[in-house]
């Protein structure tokens, strides 16, 4: 193909997406648009895989029976959502071998949350409200994007997340009107969730450098600081409703723009933990790459159960 | 590691009455396998009462780069379709 088609080409596919048209698989589109999604979509699937083990840490662990039925069925939510986002991301001609060798060696990211540790149990509350909270601020605008598999898995994402965000805060209100040590507890989780939680909606809009062409594709449909805002504004009078205390003493209403004002998020630590110096860094990728290896000798024999019955029908077929 | 597990299509019927649909798909060893994984990927919430699993090789798909010649044809028969008919006005339900 000439440049010039090429050009052309992308002019229509630009006007299909501003038309609201969706993109399905086998349609032409820009090696940008397909590379911006695999990176995109797979990093959104190995963040639901990596994010299962710091929940699981806490499954045998629950308090009660209630609570560890809640917490195993959300940790398997979060396996089906890496599954419907791995094999969305599968349509844009990436296998899902490539996919897990790039989360093993480091070379694909996931989200930094989950390289930080959960040492109370007050940490599956935090978690659920604050983490699941802002994935879903993230994730909702997302059941809307222009590439189709990846809209239909954030469709069923989204449909599944609310209650993970609710079992979240169920745990935190029992814990703030529990015992006083209950209530350290809680407060203790919100203080070390809730910076690292306002992080995870991405950086700044001046340093952050896919916004721009995500808004045209519609893989983002709000800025990184509005949908922080929009996280710190729902989430405070959540906090002072069961007695807890926003971790921020910059933290006040403003009048004028109806909205929170906050302090100064830490981006320096934020860029550590990316970059691979978070607490967990190297015990997340050690606990994910071991569970890979020590399932290899499974996979090999289901696979070759299955050849050997597909040969003996086979046989008996002749 | 021998060979991986090769990707199976997803179709579900969500209640009786209603077609299969296509949900998606998974990777597993054999189709018993791809309908065990596809009952706890994809109907961990009553979403199904009956699962189709298809290995995805076998799907044959049109290639949208062809959809002129494939569906443009359909545009110009207009005589298909039930309001190209001119009928007195006296005729109520036809």
């Amino acid at each position: 193909m000439s440049e010039e088609q090429i050009k052309n080409l992308e002019k229509q596919f630009e006007e299909r997406i501003a038309r609201d048209e969706k993109i399905e698989p086998k349609d032409w589109m820009p090696e940008k648009y397909r590379k911006t999604h695999i990176r995109q979509m797979s990093q959104h699937a190995h963040s639901e895989i990596v994010g299962m083990l710091p929940e699981g840490n806490w499954i045998t662990r629950a308090p009660s029976l209630r609570r560890k039925v809640a917490l195993l069925a959300k940790v398997q939510d979060e396996a089906g959502h890496g599954l419907y986002l791995y094999s969305a991301t599968e349509t844009l001609g990436i296998s899902r071998d490539e996919m897990y060798e790039q989360l093993h060696t480091g070379k694909a990211k996931y989200s930094s949350i989950f390289n930080y540790p959960t040492v109370t149990w007050a940490d599956m509350g935090a978690i659920g409200w604050l983490v699941d909270g802002a994935a879903i601020i993230n994730q909702v605008p997302l059941c809307n994007t222009s590439y189709g598999p990846y809209a239909r898995a954030m469709i069923r994402v989204c449909k599944e997340e609310s209650f993970h965000q609710r079992q979240g805060y169920e745990i935190m209100m029992k814990l703030a009107n529990g015992t006083p040590e209950q209530k350290e507890m809680a407060q203790d989780a919100l203080n070390r969730w809730w910076w690292p939680s306002l992080m995870m909606l991405g950086p700044t809009d001046a340093e952050s450098i896919h916004t721009e062409q995500s808004m045209k594709w519609k893989l983002k449909r709000k800025s990184n600081d509005d949908l922080r805002q929009q996280f710190i504004d729902q989430t405070v009078p959540q906090a002072d409703l069961i007695g807890l205390t926003i971790p921020d003493p910059d933290l006040k209403w403003n009048e004028e723009r109806q909205s929170y004002d906050f302090g100064d998020i830490d981006w320096d630590e934020f860029w550590q933990v990316v970059k691979g110096h978070g607490p967990m860094n190297k015990e997340r990728m050690k606990a994910r790459v071991g569970a890979w290896e020590v399932g290899e000798w499974v996979r090999d024999a289901a696979m070759a159960y299955a050849d050997k019955k597909q040969e003996r029908k086979e046989k008996q077929v002749v | 590691m021998s060979k991986n597990w090769p990707l199976w299509e997803i179709f579900v019927r969500s209640k009786n009455g209603l077609e299969h649909r296509h949900f998606g798909s998974l990777h597993a060893a054999d189709a018993e396998m791809a309908l065990e994984n596809a009952r706890d990927v994809y109907t961990r919430r009553n979403e199904g009462v009956s699962i189709w699993v298809v290995e995805s090789k076998n799907i044959t798909a049109s290639n949208p780069e062809h959809n002129g010649e494939m569906f443009e044809p359909a545009q110009d028969k207009v005589y298909r379709h039930p309001t190209f008919y001119d009928l007195p006005d006296e005729v109520k339900h036809m």
